[in-house]
């Protein structure tokens, strides 16, 4: 479980986090959603320990993590993927993932043991489930950006998280690519259990997978509920749904 | 991949040989290039490998010159002892700066590593009672070979003066010492180092500690150059203030540029490039510098990858061509 409460994150003046509280029970799939702007990226930023909020806290079943550096939060199981795609271009698929199983398996400190016989078969089945199997031994920058926003959701679930923030999964993909790539991660959260939270567009996406969803409007938690719950309320209508209906 | 593994024992075979094919001068430059070599790789851990540019790696080549040089002239330590004191004293340096530099990034890393550099070499250029000074310290002497040469004297084709024997020792010293190199790029902790050079913020989310990497390579990268340091000083018959003085690292730095910073032995290779071609352009010209130059310029703008690098893409090209005629062929 996951738990945000009244994180406030302020840029020179401007409020990019004005108190946002949010819940994401233990697997359940939630996403935020908010016109450009809205603070949904800061937001992910503050929980994953990117940026150090001015005020609030963010709890890990229970634990306190407000704030503590990316890599410990990682080990404490949280994963997270990148709006902007954030890989390792220039190592191949194979050893982007691999390298996210060494760190946290807590390898990286070897020193002597050649390093491409390590986790080979968990690298390849996680490939293999990613649909990235066939591509291993490809350069990772020649990926198309479909290809790379899954090696990224790739080195996200090599960790093993118990939580996984996705922001803007399907950030740039074509229509076809973005169900492909919804379905795979939906297929994904329900196998592993996970909770799932994440920032999309695409409103359809965001209405056929998501249990609860959070609507951000500068910096403020707007609405927080049900799919059904958020298509009706007022101010959501007003300011984000409206602009596209 | 066989075939690869082949070329670093040839090399080193090679190496042992030259002093038996070559005259007393050749021998000099291979051991000269030989200790760049190991000084130039060390510096590629950091920039080839980490992706951190370092303008002050001679401070730590200058400490285990020192280090060694102090131990066994003026403490008339044996080389076994005084020549590992040189990485450790250089590792302990690189760990106390390092905690420091790899605060920082890209220019300002830069920068710092630059300004601790000058302290040292300030240090070295000013303590006189310990350092000879501006003077420097000449006379080091060679490691004692007492019993090889005794025995060596009596066997006709092995008997050589001190300075080979010390070339001999600097061949298999630095062999050993690229060999633990290789095996630490081509470990786990090798590949946490590249995800950094990649992506440091995206190697920070799969749960590297990134300064923590960057502190460890700076510290191993600083004990290396440390002991390439320590046997440059027995070598050189001396040591002096501008082993540690910024143009040295200017000038390892543009090595591994030369040579090719994305593959392990491309810095190498550049270091055996720069003093050959050194030698050569200077019995021509005092221009030496300005040929320098124009071989960079055009070397960063045509192959970015160093020679290194250029030599790997034209064989690749020629088996390709290979292969295709291969299947046009058939």
């Amino acid at each position: 479980m996951l738990e945000v409460r009244d994180l406030v994150k302020v840029f020179d003046g401007f409020v990019a986090v004005g108190g946002v509280s949010l819940d994401a029970p233990t697997g359940s799939i939630g996403a935020i959603i908010g016109p450009n702007g809205a603070g949904k990226t800061t937001l992910f930023n503050l929980i994953t320990g990117h940026l150090r909020p001015d005020r609030g806290h963010v709890k890990l079943d229970g634990r306190d993590v407000t704030g503590i550096a990316p890599h410990d939060l990682c080990r404490l199981g949280v994963g997270r993927s990148f709006q902007r795609t954030n890989i390792f271009p220039r190592l191949t698929v194979f050893q982007n993932v691999q390298a996210a199983f060494l760190s946290h398996r807590g390898r990286g400190g070897n020193v002597m043991t050649p390093v491409e016989r390590l986790y080979r078969d968990e690298t390849l089945a996680l490939l293999e489930s990613i649909g990235l199997a066939a591509r291993a031994g490809e350069v990772a920058a020649f990926l198309s950006h479909g290809g790379q926003k899954q090696l990224e959701l790739g080195l996200a679930l090599a960790l093993e998280p118990a939580v996984l923030l996705l922001d803007e999964p399907t950030a740039g993909m074509s229509a076809t690519e973005t169900r492909e790539a919804i379905r795979l991660i939906e297929r994904l959260a329900r196998e592993r259990g996970l909770t799932l939270l994440f920032t999309e567009h695409d409103m359809e996406v965001v209405f056929s997978i998501s249990e609860r969803i959070t609507v951000l409007h500068q910096g403020r938690v707007i609405a927080n509920g049900t799919p059904d719950e958020v298509r009706r309320d007022e101010a959501v209508r007003r300011v984000y749904l409206g602009e596209r209906h | 991949m066989r075939a690869r593994a082949l070329w670093g024992p040839l090399v080193f075979v090679a190496a042992l040989l030259v002093p038996a094919l070559g005259s007393r001068f050749y021998t000099f430059l291979a051991n000269d290039v030989i200790i760049w070599a190991l000084f130039a790789t060390s510096l590629n851990l950091l920039v080839g490998y980490t992706g951190l540019v370092s303008f002050g790696h001679a401070a730590y080549f200058g400490v285990g010159a020192y280090v060694t040089g102090i131990l066994m002239k003026k403490l008339a330590m044996p080389f076994v002892l005084a020549w590992p004191a040189a990485g450790v004293f250089g590792a302990a340096c690189a760990l106390v700066f390092g905690f420091f530099c790899v605060r920082l990034t890209r220019i300002y890393f830069a920068m710092l590593t630059l300004a601790f550099a000058q302290i040292v070499w300030a240090i070295c250029f000013k303590w006189n009672e310990l350092t000879g000074g501006e003077q420097g310290m000449p006379e080091i002497p060679y490691p004692d070979f007492g019993w090889i040469e005794r025995v060596g004297a009596s066997v006709p084709l092995l008997s050589w003066r001190t300075a080979e024997y010390f070339y001999f020792l600097t061949v298999v010293l630095v062999a050993a010492c690229l060999w633990v190199l290789h095996r630490i790029v081509s470990s786990p902790f090798g590949r946490m180092l590249t995800t950094i050079r990649e992506n440091a913020e995206r190697a920070e989310f799969i749960g590297v500690n990134v300064r923590r990497y960057e502190l460890a390579a700076f510290v191993l990268a600083g004990a290396f150059a440390g002991l390439a340091g320590g046997l440059f000083g027995i070598f050189n018959r001396g040591v002096f203030p501008d082993f540690a003085y910024w143009t040295k690292s200017s000038e390892v730095l543009i090595m591994t540029l030369l040579g090719g910073m994305g593959t392990f032995f491309g810095p190498s290779i550049g270091a055996l490039v720069l003093i050959l071609l050194n030698q050569q352009i200077v019995s021509y010209t005092e221009y030496w510098p300005l040929v320098l130059g124009v071989v960079l310029v055009v070397l960063l703008f045509g192959f970015p990858g160093g020679i290194a690098g250029a030599v790997g893409a034209i064989i690749g090209r020629l088996f390709r061509r290979a292969r295709g005629a291969e299947v046009r062929g058939a």
